[in-house]
């Protein structure tokens, strides 16, 4: 079974039922298996604070929303992070492609990629790495901790995980 | 099109006028409402549970009530938005417009002000056109009012759809009393209401 759609049937089994989305390279499989399967909703969206506003909602209409990103977006969500899901406790469970990490040949992802992890940090969110196959069982871990605390959660997707290193 | 600019010297009503008459039209409506005087208010001319008032995340108005919206389909959403508020947030006009939820009306208070900051003039008192904009990112229905008297009847008029109704009104905030809720109230009770 591919990385892709291990990846696919975790998110589909952990219950999120929601997937707002920005494109990354990464990511471009998943998104694809996504849009194919048509089984979970999924939404396109222009920027990542903005998802945060459309998980926070559908979360109070009753979904399990998930925002698919690169972390690049992260700094786009800072505010919205603390200020809308941590102020009101609303869960939203952050599937990131981690970018400027480990073997990035492209030297714009690396200030992002550096500060991802410390930034999480920061902001005080739980972060979950998947870095190989048998990891991916931590994106159940992750969303159920989310929907227990009532708090936003990150899964971090290192290019380990599809042998891209 | 309107104008701000044109239109403004017609225009007597402030931001809690508008917001009376669109309160005097509501049922059983979910109102997300936007950060600062409007949220406070609204919560002063009705307090509801099914209102969302905003308490942080300037500008992500349209996208929460968009979310509730597509997770809610039988229940009608109002967003009550300001000029400020959504040109920090533009790209979700095009999300919403392009995805169209029939049960989604965004109002947009625009006073060409940054109203809850001291009324520093935001670029719709100049040369900017909300509804040009909202037409431009996919909106098919497209309503805008500058008189008190056209709020009730124009919004009676929109029916199910995916609605963008931008209101005409002077800067200006009411003195109004804090709201003494904290966000976990706003947000358990506002579950409560729209749960069933």
């Amino acid at each position: 079974m591919s990385i892709d759609l291990k990846l696919y049937d975790a998110i589909k089994d952990s219950g999120i039922n929601l997937i707002l989305s920005l494109p990354c390279i990464m990511l471009k499989g998943l998104l694809q298996l996504i849009e194919e399967k048509n089984e979970i909703q999924h939404i396109s969206i222009t920027r990542e604070e903005e998802g945060v506003g459309i998980a926070a909602g559908a979360y109070l209409g009753g979904k399990t929303p998930a925002i698919l990103m690169q972390n690049s977006g992260l700094g786009n969500s800072v505010n919205a992070i603390k200020s809308l899901l941590q102020l009101f406790k609303i869960p939203v469970i952050f599937i990131m492609s981690h970018r400027g990490a480990e073997g990035e040949k492209i030297l714009a992802q690396i200030p992002m990629g550096l500060l991802t992890p410390d930034l999480l940090d920061l902001l005080k969110m739980e972060k979950f790495i998947i870095d190989s196959k048998d990891n991916i069982k931590y994106l159940q871990t992750a969303v159920e901790l989310s929907i227990s605390s009532k708090m936003p959660t990150c899964i971090l997707l290192k290019k380990t995980l599809w042998g891209l290193l | 099109m309107y104008s701000f600019k044109e239109d403004v010297m017609g225009v007597t009503m402030r931001r809690f006028d508008a917001i009376r008459r669109i309160i005097d039209l509501v049922t059983d409506e979910i109102i997300v409402c936007n950060i600062g005087a409007p949220s406070r208010e609204l919560f002063n001319i009705k307090d509801r549970d099914e209102n969302f008032y905003m308490l942080g995340s300037m500008g992500l108005v349209s996208s929460i009530a968009f979310g509730i919206a597509i997770s809610k389909p039988k229940r009608n959403v109002w967003g009550i938005d300001g000029d400020g508020a959504l040109l920090m947030n533009l790209g979700s006009l095009s999300t919403i417009a392009n995805n169209q939820p029939n049960n989604l009306t965004l109002i947009v208070i625009d006073n060409g002000t940054y109203g809850s900051t001291g009324n520093q003039k935001t670029y719709t008192s100049k040369k900017t056109n909300l509804e040009t904009i909202a037409e431009g990112a996919g909106f098919e229905s497209i309503t805008v009012i500058d008189n008190e008297d056209d709020i009730i009847p124009k919004l009676n008029e929109l029916g199910l759809g995916c609605h963008f109704v931008k209101i005409i009104v002077l800067p200006g905030n009411a003195q109004v009393e804090n709201i003494p809720l904290n966000p976990e109230d706003i947000k358990n009770r506002f579950l409560k209401s729209i749960s069933n």
